[in-house]
């Protein structure tokens, strides 16, 4: 399985040569600590709804699906799905209104989560659906293959709805290494992700590499929410990024 | 592991001394034949000992350290051979403690070195749960509210303690342990057939690895999913080196020494060491054929795929080979440090998953750079060392004067494990 996945993972690294994520604009300088290699935002898998719905310059409606780590406890204005919200209104033209809504679904296994998504999906018509998921199966030590069978119906039924999917992975918590095991969770995501071609955010990458390069420091046991909210603008410019260049707009659909 | 005999003594002491006690349980017992006692396999314990310190640096996260890892070469890793030589050992004891003092005999000393791996289970969640614990009521990072959610279970300790107690709840990287619990526990079957047919003895156990693979047998796990070794499957590894060690490998030696074999397994192991290659190197991917990819991936590591298998029997026979059992080399002052601890295996495995908890603690609290990073693996290994050679000392000089009455039983450091 690790191997299927680091096959794929090879595939997302052949794009190392791709054209570098349009980061850093005038409007809101990309801060030095969110930057990323650009392999980490780039994707072969594409969102035409997204693009379709930008070039004929309707409203993007953006839904995020997640749990506990798609928020920041008492400032929810800064998570990534908020912050997310806002670069893209940045960098997207000024008559493209974007609007991103947030549907939690705390300690809810993928399985569980997967299971709302038809009744989700007819209250809501998203052209873009980010589901963030695997943290509360790998907590719980969910069968690896039931989790990936969970995502894939998920993915399906998300897809089937008429949406482009982005999924996006755990996060990267050195602290419970030790007791949480990630792994097969995000080699799942991402089999998944490849079967069905469409783009996998890979968080816990991104988060591993800001840590490795010191750009944050996610050992520190610090109580106050400053490090969540700086990590959270940085993810979630790092995905507006990736949503736009998933999408393939061209340089004259964006801002700048 | 109150009991050493003359194996332990006469390796700790440079294999001197040694008596022929092999020659009349040959005659004993046709079925098997062992080597004669105290011609310690040095290469098991250098092996063991390589595989320890691979655990222990393949159990801390990632760093430039973990390249020198065998994992990123070739599709086995160090549970294999780990599993593999506990299986040879182990049988090599008990086998000879079966054919000396019968089965009954045997077994019950087999299942006290059960109970003492059970312990050192125990010991190490016990450990596990004071690092959660800590980490629990200390870290209170808001990046992180979700991923304390594993901290959930310790609001019901009544069900997870017993669970743990039950071998069903298994926190990350404790896996090995249960795992070899189960093995031993097969082990007095497992010798008792071997007595009797130690070819039959082996093709009932691919014929269990089989039936594993086609009706996917598993021991499910608390709170969910499987046994991440599961035992049904990696007892092949297991009994297969029983099977060396019982007269096998002698057999083999004709197939080992060919150069068809050489070949072959070259050829295997550079044709592993590519597609490892592939995971690392994206642009190399491109030359593998899509259908040979489909039919290899993915290679199990749970159900121990046979890909893995045949890879350890290839570099198994390729050391054989080229490692000769009087190299002279297994006696320098250089390659002491690893055979000492495998031949402490049990207490040096459970050393090394400490050891990983600790590392991993020390990153979280103190620093996190790759200075320390190299720091906690060289002193980790150090530390083995020296716990290794402090338990030999133990044996050596500190528990001689008591006992006198030691002789040839089951030794628990040669059948060690973990």
């Amino acid at each position: 399985m690790k191997a299927k996945v680091l096959l794929s993972l090879v595939l997302l690294c052949g794009n190392l040569a791709a054209p570098t994520a349009r980061a850093g604009d005038a409007a809101s300088p990309v801060p030095a600590a969110c930057e990323l290699p650009p392999y980490l935002l780039t994707s072969e898998s594409q969102l035409p709804k997204v693009a379709e719905a930008i070039k004929a310059g309707k409203p993007l409606e953006i839904l995020v699906i997640g749990s506990r780590s798609t928020t920041i406890p008492s400032s929810e204005g800064s998570s990534y799905p908020a912050r997310m919200e806002a670069i893209l209104k940045e960098k997207l033209p000024p008559s493209e209104v974007v609007h991103v809504s947030v549907e939690i679904q705390s300690k809810k296994t993928a399985e569980e989560t997967a299971s709302t998504f038809v009744k989700l999906m007819e209250a809501k018509t998203p052209t873009l659906v980010i589901w963030q998921t695997g943290t509360v199966d790998a907590i719980r030590s969910i069968d690896p293959d039931e989790f990936r069978g969970a995502v894939t119906d998920g993915v399906v039924a998300l897809q089937k709805a008429g949406a482009d999917v982005v999924l996006m992975n755990l996060q990267y918590s050195p602290r419970t290494e030790t007791m949480i095991s990630a792994q097969p969770f995000l080699d799942n995501m991402r089999v998944v992700a490849q079967e069905h071609d469409i783009p996998l955010f890979d968080r816990f990458a991104i988060m591993r590499q800001w840590n490795e390069q010191g750009q944050f420091d996610l050992f520190s046991p610090s109580r106050g929410p400053e490090l969540a909210k700086q990590v959270h603008d940085c993810l979630g410019r790092a995905l507006a990024q990736f949503v736009i260049d998933a999408a393939h707009l061209e340089p004259a659909q964006q801002q700048n | 592991m109150t009991i050493a005999d003359q194996v332990t003594g006469s390796t700790i002491a440079g294999t001197a001394g040694a008596k022929p006690a092999g020659t009349k349980l040959r005659a004993a017992a046709p079925a098997i034949t062992l080597p004669a006692i105290g011609e310690r396999e040095l290469r098991l314990d250098l092996f063991r000992g390589l595989a320890l310190w691979l655990i222990f640096i393949d159990h801390l996260p990632p760093s430039l350290l973990t390249w020198f890892t065998i994992r990123n070469y070739g599709l086995s890793d160090a549970t294999e051979i780990f599993i593999f030589i506990s299986g040879y050992t182990a049988a090599f004891v008990y086998g000879r403690a079966m054919l000396e003092s019968g089965v009954l005999i045997a077994t019950a000393r087999i299942l006290r070195r059960v109970w003492q791996i059970y312990v050192a289970h125990v010991f190490l969640f016990t450990i596990f749960l004071a690092e959660i614990s800590y980490v629990a009521t200390r870290f209170e990072n808001p990046l992180y509210t979700e991923e304390m959610g594993i901290m959930d279970f310790l609001k019901q300790p009544d069900v997870v303690i017993v669970q743990a107690l039950l071998l069903r709840f298994r926190p990350v990287n404790m896996d090995v342990l249960p795992l070899y619990i189960v093995l031993m526990l097969a082990l007095p079957l497992i010798l008792w057939s071997m007595k009797w047919r130690p070819d039959v003895t082996l093709g009932l156990s691919v014929v269990l690895y089989a039936v594993t693979w086609e009706y996917d047998l598993y021991l499910s796990a608390y709170p969910n999913g499987f046994w991440a070794f599961n035992p049904f499957a990696w007892q092949l590894l297991f009994v297969f080196g029983a099977w060396c060690a019982l007269g096998g490998a002698r057999r083999m030696s004709r197939i080992l020494a060919s150069r068809v074999t050489m070949w072959i397994s070259i050829a295997y192991l550079v044709a592993a060491f590519y597609v490892t290659l592939t995971w690392y190197v994206p642009q190399l991917s491109q030359f593998m054929p899509k259908r040979i990819e489909q039919w290899m991936y993915p290679i199990d590591k749970t159900d121990l795929d046979v890909l893995r298998f045949t890879h350890f029997l290839a570099l198994a026979a390729l050391t054989v080979r080229f490692l000769p059992r009087d190299w002279p080399g297994l006696k320098s002052r250089w390659l002491r440090p690893l055979i000492l601890c495998g031949q402490h295996s049990l207490e040096i495995f459970c050393l090394g998953v400490f050891l990983a908890f600790a590392g991993h603690f020390v990153l979280a609290e103190i620093s996190g750079g790759p200075v320390m990073h190299a720091l906690i693996s060289l002193s980790g290994i150090l530390i083995m060392w020296g716990v290794a050679w402090v338990i030999s000392w133990y044996k050596r000089v500190a528990d001689k004067s008591g006992a006198k009455t030691k002789n040839a039983v089951g030794n628990a450091d040669l059948a060690g494990g973990g």
